[in-house]
């Protein structure tokens, strides 16, 4: 199949976006990536692996994303810390008019008020994309985050 | 740190005074992992679920000796110093798997399912040269062996032979509430790790801090999971080093709260829950309790938040430096409602747990808030100075009972 050069920037495009608004601190806008049903788990390379079904955060509606991220702004307490995306190397491909398929690797780097930045976590996306979303572009129906390590430095309070 | 061995003196006041230098000093910290780590206490290594075959094996810390666990070809437990004889290297690189035996990589010494040195490579040279004395007796070197016991599908081991038989350890005071939680064969949903950059002591003491649970997690407050209204009580153990705390449901949780908390608004103090339904609970054990908190000393912890079941437990990495590690669980028995309900549940755990995320940023608050003030001490004094059970929470009481254990073992 001759290469989808429109279908794999639309994609590239989406994630960027996604990683910008998380950097940026508009948590708000995090839930709109997703499809009103859609989902999203952080789990561990190891788990994955194993066959081993617990999520380190775990949201199957939006409802539950915006919860989330209510409480991140109200009830839950985390130092104040922002994060830096880096989001490359997206295999896309179509699986059907409808929808698409993306693995893709990432880098997130957490920076805390004082400077200190660690590579927080690395891992892979893996992604089932519905292409003509609400707005018309692209949302995600799922997005499963796979750490590479299992080991999460003091807290993991946004996203990744 | 370097503390004068004057100003190691524990305040007068007793418990309810907590020098800050417990958490900075070097050789404290070393006589700990001695003491303590590897003294006459038991040492969680895992789930007895986790090596269900012989052969079956992990690799896990004891303090801050790494330790194999085997199930030999008998199906009994073992557990053993990760450390060849011969030069000490680990025997065993891998996290689990299964194998019929240890084969150390740097010069192939090898080692049964119990630990013991069942071949040194080229012991009697080749061709009448090279090799080993007759008399050599590199088995004096062997690793470790621990005494190795389980309790309700949780499995401890010791070094220690003075160490009472693991159930009397744990005591009658706490089993009954192990045996509670460990209802039936626990099936393993899958682990993680939080480093916590502070000493182990104050996560520790946060375990056992009731006082702090609803208001360091405004998740509980906001959502009813636990307020200090809320029926409950607190269990310590007679020599202070375990405790449970335990928070019974809520009838007015059962029917109401959420219908009522969704009329809250933001601005009133509360916010409104768009999907509440993963905090519904179903009594599985049959005892109306919603939550559970259970430590035995030092470092482990059986947790019940609702339908959500882990064990966590801690590895010292150096004196402000410690492995929180968490393996969830449900039963073999469970149907697929019950563990999407314990997947879903498991939000309110670890690392990003919208009850327990805080804690690590706190404990390593305090690591860093007292990094100036060895001299100084923490007040500890909710609930007088007692360290014994009671039907309060707004209490420390299990925080000093904590201390009244660490201070005999550490003579201090």
């Amino acid at each position: 199949m001759p290469l989808d050069v429109g279908l794999q920037l639309e994609i590239e495009r989406l994630h960027a976006r996604y990683a910008h608004a998380l950097d940026e601190d508009r948590l708000e806008d995090w839930p709109g990536f997703f499809t009103a049903s859609g989902s999203y788990r952080i789990v561990t390379a190891e788990n994955h692996a194993a066959g081993l079904p617990l999520p380190v955060l775990y949201a199957d509606s939006r409802a539950m994303m915006r919860d989330r991220v209510a409480s991140l702004r109200h009830a839950n307490v985390y130092e104040p810390q922002r994060y830096r995306h880096l989001v490359a190397g997206a295999l896309v491909e179509q699986r059907d008019p409808q929808h698409a398929g993306s693995v893709a690797s990432f880098m997130v780097l957490r920076i805390l008020q004082d400077g200190d930045t660690i590579v927080f976590a690395s891992g892979r996306y893996l992604d089932r994309i519905v292409l003509a979303g609400e707005e018309g572009g692209p949302q995600y129906q799922e997005r499963v985050v796979v750490c590479d390590s299992r080991r999460f430095d003091t807290q993991l309070a946004i996203p990744l | 740190m370097q503390i004068k061995s004057a100003a190691r003196a524990w305040p007068e006041e007793g418990l309810t005074r907590v020098p800050y230098w417990v958490y900075q000093d070097e050789d404290l910290y070393r006589r700990e992992l001695e003491r303590i780590f590897l003294g006459p206490s038991w040492s969680f290594l895992c789930l007895d679920a986790e090596l269900p075959d012989p052969g079956c094996f992990l690799t896990t810390s004891v303090g801050e000796m790494p330790v194999v666990v085997a199930r030999d070809a008998g199906g009994v437990l073992r557990a053993f110093e990760n450390r060849c004889a011969h030069r000490g290297a680990l025997i065993c690189p891998q996290a689990r798997g299964r194998s019929e035996r240890f084969v150390c990589v740097y010069h192939n010494w090898t080692y049964d399912l119990a630990g013991n040195l069942a071949h040194v490579a080229f012991r009697d040279g080749i061709g009448g040269k090279g090799g080993m004395a007759a008399d050599a007796c590199p088995e004096s070197q062997a690793p470790a062996q621990l005494r190795v016991a389980s309790f309700c599908g949780l499995v401890f081991g010791t070094l220690s032979a003075a160490a009472p038989a693991l159930e009397d350890w744990i005591g009658p005071a706490i089993a009954p509430r192990v045996r509670r939680v460990m209802a039936g064969p626990a099936r393993l949903l899958g682990g993680y790790t939080q480093l916590l950059h502070n000493n182990w002591k104050l996560y520790a003491e946060n375990v056992r801090d009731t006082y702090h649970a609803s208001l360091l997690h405004l998740f509980y407050t906001r959502f009813r999971i636990n307020r200090l209204t809320q029926r409950g009580g607190l269990l310590v153990s007679e020599d202070g080093g375990h405790h449970t705390t335990y928070t019974l449901i809520d009838p007015a949780d059962a029917t109401n709260a959420y219908e009522s908390e969704r009329t809250r608004s933001a601005g009133s103090g509360g916010f409104r829950l768009e999907a509440p339904e993963f905090l519904e609970q179903v009594d599985e054990l049959g005892d109306g309790v919603a939550i559970q908190i259970l430590s035995l000393y030092p470092g482990f912890v059986l947790q019940q938040i609702k339908n959500s079941l882990a064990v966590r437990w801690l590895t010292p990495r150096g004196v402000g430096r410690t492995e929180l590690h968490w393996a969830c669980f449900g039963f073999a028995g469970d149907d697929e409602a019950m563990t999407a309900r314990r997947l879903r549940q498991a939000n309110l755990i670890g690392p990003a747990g919208f009850i327990s995320m805080e804690d690590g940023a706190a404990t390593s608050y305090v690591q860093r808030g007292v990094q100036a003030a060895s001299g100084r001490a923490s007040v500890v004094e909710m609930g007088g100075d007692a360290a014994s059970s009671g039907d309060s929470r707004i209490t420390e009481a299990a925080v000093r009972g904590f201390w009244k254990a660490w201070r005999r073992q550490m003579d201090l």
